[in-house]
């Protein structure tokens, strides 16, 4: 292996095998065919028609869906490599790309690892290790007292140094026991003696550290590129401070509201990180940014190439990839630190599959209808999945990152906002409408972030369905009423499609239905699906059916109703003049659990109609009730799967008695670690489940009893 | 909504030059005082038709309509419109059926017929309205329902049977049971459509009575709606009484016995929504193979009339008396007004010629005045060519009959005119009349009146029926009055004699309304002059044929 390493160093890679799947797959694919390098994928068999398995020139199976036997088995990506011929591996974002073991055994198989040197990958992985080093380095860090001596009133002038308000954390454990925020001197004595006495009770040792407590946190993150030849720089920075759940959900460069001055200092402190542990290849470097104070700690590195990196590369013109391989051939950065240009302003939005009211948990589901915006120069779609695709429960459930530019923020942030309302996806619930919100709160319109910007904001941001309900009744009205009038004329083309080869029929299917003396009216009952599920709206339309090949259309409530005329412009497509305004519509329908689904997009407006289908087969007259009211009627004191995903821990046994709020057990799905508790008082009774078991979403985990009933 | 405004003519009017020699000529006088005063007359007669149209739509009362729907029923067009492809057309027969024949309303006579496609294949309809005297059937509620399953069985029509009734009308089963065209007939047709390979399906949505439970028990397949659906020879009452078992209609003969223990019904449905749903499926799994190549696919792009369709509504005689030329309405209904005339200068008060309608090839006979000798042998003659070659017939009438006389008795008129009725009997395409003004007499008869077949006929509400005018009968009447009170030595002053004829008069106009005609079923509706060209290109291709059929003719006296 030894000798083949160093015959491979001699040339460049021709020949590169990506260590991961979805988007990111795709996108290092793209950037090595273009640079004439083949590429190799790998794939569990839950992603055998994946897209990044089409988009390769060879794909290698390695192994059953699960990550830990997949896409983390470092031993069949090895030999995917070798029986491919591939000379390096590009292990992307998530998976082994910041393990070092993997980093290791890839130089010792004799592949190229295209990221940083495995020593710097340890150093950074290494929480304290590496605020050590950094500290060494000259790096600054949220100022603190990390000593062994106690004494309180040392404490107590090491926080008068750091200035209030300060942090008081145990050394051991975790999980918020013990930790105090300290506004003023005057409470700092009380605060550290009852946390000491709490975590001597929780840990048996009551040793406390000290740091400054940042009230008002920007995460702010910088891009550096290193090269074998000790050439690091570095290409701005990144504010990622838009977080739910701790993960981030709109990034954006440069980093808005900052100082040229800021920009080199931040930027210069990155490049110090990454020396200070050797660093080549691409890498991150976090800082944490107390709004108040203007000044930058350093947080962590993160030594791979990360999700965002998109936003980076629109503001300085520069594909990363391209620039990861050329280093890992050995070549020089391609630009000096004064050669980085820096243009517009970029934003990167991530579309999860997921359940915005429900605490953003992760959602699965098949894409029925998936048409993301066209890409453009300035619009950039990075996708790994197609119309048709499902998103399971074992990957992340990421389903595309939106990336645009604009010469200024403000230019960039109305791009942004339109490509979201023209971002089509119908079949599982996506955040898309929470981006939306997001992007158009007035305080990110202003550049006004920090981390804690979601949590201050929710009651903005997921009201959609309570606020101003009277004005968005009259849209999803009118949704409705575009729905309807496209969903006449669709019906209305596939009939006449469907008898296009008996020609003496087609005066049957002409424009307006012909009766007798009266138009034909066609009522339709749709009902209104506001965040999936969450609430539900009935719209009793009716449908009359004009000479002239127009509908009006009535609602219920009887009002004066519209005229609308559609024209179909093709596929999904109609422009449908409503009353005089014309607009463009898109109509997807698909079928599910019992339900149609019919979604309509117009202007900026998204919606989600459902209309209960009757059941196809019934064998007898039994009073089962059918599948779709199952949902509804499970028995008082049901537990259901918030989501699906894997049960983790079972924490108590069926039959045990619980306190109202009692976690019962843990599930996990992706990153996520959701814990199901007990709704009320009782004993748990139907608790089939096991730790290891996957469960599906909504599906009945176990039933609370009243005590009292037995 | 809008006021009700007739047919999409999508064609530029007017403004379009005659592409050929064929192009009938826009002869239309738009400001004459005659084109004012039909169009006014006309728009009263429609505003009178949509008015009676509208009130048989809302069936049996909004009480009867609403028990209906707390059954979870819809009512019977609103069934057949769940069962109709989307946007699909759907031609209704013989709306007025019923009206003003018994004491009691019987809105379109109880029961709703006609044709409309259904995953593509072109099906009859017959739908019980159970909001009107509990879809029992009355004597023309038999005759309009028979009548749908005699186009049906001409057309090849698969039939639709929404069962909701509680069979014969009791009080008169006289008029109702016995005889040849009553209720036993519909079992009748049943048994020969099926034989002859014509689809019976019932859907068993309400009550299926007595006789009516034959229906269900006679379809080909049938499907029964859960908790509305029953199915017995006898109700419970009537079991008790002759049994004394006392049981549940459900129990007696509800979906669950019929589809698990009796095998009466085939698919068991839900609600009333999944057995429609169960009905187009079942249209679906027929197997088409009969239908096989149809005649002169030609039927492909057409255009529309030159001349505005809704001028018909003023082309049509508000006053018999007054002539018109016929080829201003054939202009209005036929494609691109194109239109190849036949024998032009010969026999000119028939006017007969060949054109298309959306695409399919038709001849139409039209009244240009009274039937002397000539015109009768050439409308003899073009029926010939036509049924030679297979293409349908377009009768359009206005005719006051043949001519009356010395000479033309001398001619031959009596034999001319045989020959034609010899031509129009024997002819075996498909036939249809539009009856624009005038129907009297013989005149009737060889333009294809009733008797004589046609695959439809319908009304424009200018038109009158009779065996002749009523003028001419109350002066015949009158004379033989005369005649009788003179051998009596009765004194019959002129005050009596004008009063006599009133009243013979009044009569003849009573019952040679077209209202009058289309409650009894004389004829499948009376219809908005505009539709005209939508209604027959309708028809056609409903009565279109798989295989023609030869014609072969009597003996033709010469």
């Amino acid at each position: 292996p030894a000798a083949a390493a160093a015959a491979a160093a001699g040339a460049g890679i021709e020949k590169v095998l990506v260590a991961n799947r979805g988007e990111i797959a795709c996108r290092v694919m793209r950037t090595a065919r273009r640079l004439g390098v083949a590429t190799v994928a790998v794939y569990s068999d839950a992603d055998r028609g994946a897209l990044h398995v089409r988009a390769a020139d060879e794909a290698v199976r390695i192994g059953p869906p699960p990550a830990r036997e997949s896409y983390l088995n470092a031993k069949a990506i090895i030999d995917a490599a070798h029986r491919t011929g591939a000379q390096a591996i590009h292990p992307g974002y998530g998976f082994l790309s910041e393990s070092a073991d993997f980093a290791q055994l890839c130089e010792a198989e004799g592949l190229k690892f295209i990221g940083p040197p495995a020593s710097a990958i340890r150093d950074m992985g290494d929480k304290s290790a590496s605020k050590r080093i950094m500290g060494a380095a000259g790096v600054p860090l949220v100022p603190g007292y990390h000593g062994a001596e106690q004494d309180i009133e040392l404490l107590k002038l090491e926080a008068d140094k750091i200035g209030y308000p300060v942090l008081i954390k145990p050394t051991h454990g975790g999980g918020g026991k013990g930790m105090r925020i300290v506004q003023r001197p005057d409470e700092f004595v009380d605060s550290v003696l009852s946390a000491q006495r709490e975590a001597a009770a929780s840990f048996g040792v009551n040793t406390l550290l000290i740091e400054k407590y940042i009230t008002q946190p920007r995460h702010v993150e910088v891009q550096v590129f290193g090269d074998q030849h000790g050439n690091v720089i570095y290409l701005y920075e990144r504010d990622c401070s838009l977080q739910r759940r701790h993960q981030k959900i709109i990034e954006e460069a440069p980093a808005p509201n900052v100082t040229a001055e800021f920009r080199s200092h931040i930027g210069g402190a990155a490049v110090s990180a990454a020396k200070a542990v050797g660093y080549y290849n691409a890498g991150t470097v976090e800082f944490i940014v107390d709004t108040l104070s203007g000044e930058f700690y350093f947080m962590e590195m993160n030594t791979r190439l990360q999700v965002e990196h998109p936003v980076t590369e629109m503001i300085v013109g520069q594909d990363l990839v391209e620039w990861q391989i050329r280093v890992a051939n050995g070549e020089r950065l391609p630009l000096s630190q004064e050669q980085v240009p820096l243009n517009g302003h970029a934003f990167e939005a991530r579309i999860y599959a997921e359940n915005v009211p429900r605490g953003f948990l992760p959602a699965t589901g098949t894409l029925h209808h998936y048409r993301p915006v066209p890409s453009a120069p300035t619009v950039r779609v990075e996708t790994g999945v197609e119309e048709g695709d499902t998103v399971s429960m074992h990957y992340d459930p990421m389903i595309a990152k939106l990336v645009v530019w604009g010469e200024s923020r403000s230019a960039a942030l109305v791009k942004l906002k339109n490509c979201l309302s023209n971002f089509q996806i119908a079949g599982l619930p996506t955040n898309v409408g929470f981006l939306q919100e997001l992007a158009s709160h007035s305080a990110f319109e202003k550049g006004i972030v920090d981390t804690h910007f979601i949590e201050r904001y929710k009651d903005d941001l997921l009201s959609t369905s309570t606020k101003a309900s009277g004005e968005s009744d009259g849209v999803a009205e009118l949704g409705a009423i575009l729905a309807a009038a496209c969903i006449c004329k669709k019906d209305h083309m596939t009939s006449k499609e469907s008898i296009r080869a008996d020609k003496t029929l087609s005066v049957w299917y002409n424009n307006m239905p012909f009766r007798m003396h009266h138009f034909a009216r066609q009522p339709l009952e749709l009902e209104l699906e506001e965040h999936d599920g969450f609430s539900e709206k009935l719209l009793k339309l009716f449908v009359t059916y004009k000479c002239d090949g127009s509908y009006f259309i009535e609602t219920e409530e009887g009002t004066s109703g519209f005229d609308v005329k559609v024209d179909h412009k093709g596929d999904h497509d109609f422009r449908v003049d409503a009353a005089g305004l014309q607009n463009d519509v898109t109509l997807a329908y698909y079928s599910k659990d019992n339900s149609k689904h019919i979604h309509v997009w117009h202007g900026k407006h998204h919606h989600h109609y459902r209309q209960t289908l009757r059941a196809e087969h019934v064998a007898d007259d039994s009073s089962q009730p059918s599948h779709a009211s199952e949902g509804k009627s499970h028995p008082k004191g049901s537990v259901l799967a918030p989501m699906a995903g894997l049960v983790v821990k079972v924490l108590l046994e069926d039959g045990a008695q619980v306190e109202a709020g009692q976690p019962v057990m843990v599930m996990e799905a992706m990153k996520m670690e959701h814990v199901v508790k007990a709704p009320r008082a009782g004993y748990v009774e139907g608790l089939k489940v096991t730790a290891g078991q996957q469960v599906f979403d909504s599906s009945v985990l176990f039933t609370i009893k009243d005590n009292s009933a037995n | 909504a809008a006021a009700y405004s007739s047919s999409a003519a999508a064609a530029a009017h007017g403004d379009v030059a005659p592409a050929s020699a064929s192009v009938l000529p826009d002869t239309l006088d738009r400001g004459s005082d005659a084109y004012a005063r039909n169009a006014a007359a006309v728009a009263g007669l429609l505003a009178d038709l949509r008015a009676r149209v509208s009130q048989v739509l809302r069936g049996g009362g909004p009480e009867a309509v609403r028990r209906n729907a707390s059954r979870g029923k819809l009512l019977p067009r609103d069934r057949i419109d769940r069962l109709l492809d989307p946007g699909a057309s759907f031609l209704e027969l013989s709306q007025l059926a019923g009206s003003d024949v018994y004491e009691e309303a019987l809105p379109s006579a109880g029961i709703i017929t006609g044709i409309g496609p259904v995953h593509g294949r072109l099906c009859m309809f017959v739908a019980n309205d159970p909001t009107t005297k509990g879809g029992t059937y009355y004597p023309l509620t038999v005759k309009k329902h028979l009548r749908a399953q005699e186009i049906a069985s001409e057309c090849k029509l698969p039939c639709i049977y929404l069962v909701d009734s509680g069979g014969a009308n009791l009080p008169r089963q006289a008029e109702v049971f016995p005889d040849r065209d009553n209720f036993g007939r519909i079992f009748y047709n049943q048994a020969k459509m099926s034989s002859d390979g014509i689809p019976q399906i019932a859907l068993v949505l309400g009550s299926c009575t007595a006789g009516g439970a034959y229906i269900p028990a006679m379809a080909d397949e049938s499907v029964i709606v859960k908790g509305n659906g029953t199915i017995f020879l006898a109700g419970p009452p009537l079991v008790k009484a002759a049994t004394g078992e006392e049981i549940s209609a459900e129990d007696l003969g509800g979906a669950s016995v019929h589809c698990k223990v009796s095998g009466v019904s085939d698919h068991f449905a839900q609600d009333e929504l999944h057995g429609l749903e169960m009905g187009r499926n079942i249209v679906k799994n027929l197997h088409l193979a009969a239908k096989g190549t149809s005649i002169q696919s030609s039927a492909c792009d057409y255009q529309e009339p030159l001349y505005d369709v809704e001028e018909l509504r003023s082309i049509a005689p508000a006053d018999l008396k007054q002539s018109f030329d016929i080829r201003s309405v054939i202009a209005r209904i036929v494609d691109g007004s194109e239109f190849d005339e036949f024998k032009k200068l010969y026999g000119t008060t028939l006017v007969t010629g060949f054109a298309r309608i959306c695409g399919q090839p038709v001849g139409i006979i039209g009244n240009n005045g009274i039937l002397f000798t000539e015109s009768a042998l050439k409308g003899s003659h073009f029926i010939e060519l036509c049924t030679q070659r297979h293409i349908p017939l377009i009768f359009l009438q206005n005719i006051t009959g043949f001519m009356v006389g010395s000479k033309s008795e001398a001619s031959g008129i009596a034999k001319a005119g045989a020959k034609m009725v010899m031509a129009v009997s024997c002819a075996k395409v498909p036939k249809i009349t539009i009856i624009v003004g005038g129907s009297f007499g013989a005149g009737n008869y060889g333009m294809c009146g009733r008797a004589y077949s046609p695959s439809f006929l319908f009304l424009w509400p200018t038109a009158r029926i009779s065996v002749m005018g009523g003028v001419q009968a109350a002066g015949v009447l009158a004379q033989i009055e005369k005649n009788n009170k003179k051998r009596q030595g009765v004194e019959w002053t002129k005050d009596d004699e004008e009063a006599f004829k009133a009243k013979v008069t009044e009569a003849y106009d009573r019952e040679g309304s077209p209202y009058y005609a289309t409650a009894r079923l004389w004829d499948d509706g009376v219809i908005d002059p505009a539709d005209t060209r939508r209604i027959l290109s309708l028809c056609l291709s409903a009565a279109a044929k798989p295989v023609p059929e030869d014609t072969k003719y009597g003996v033709f006296r010469m």
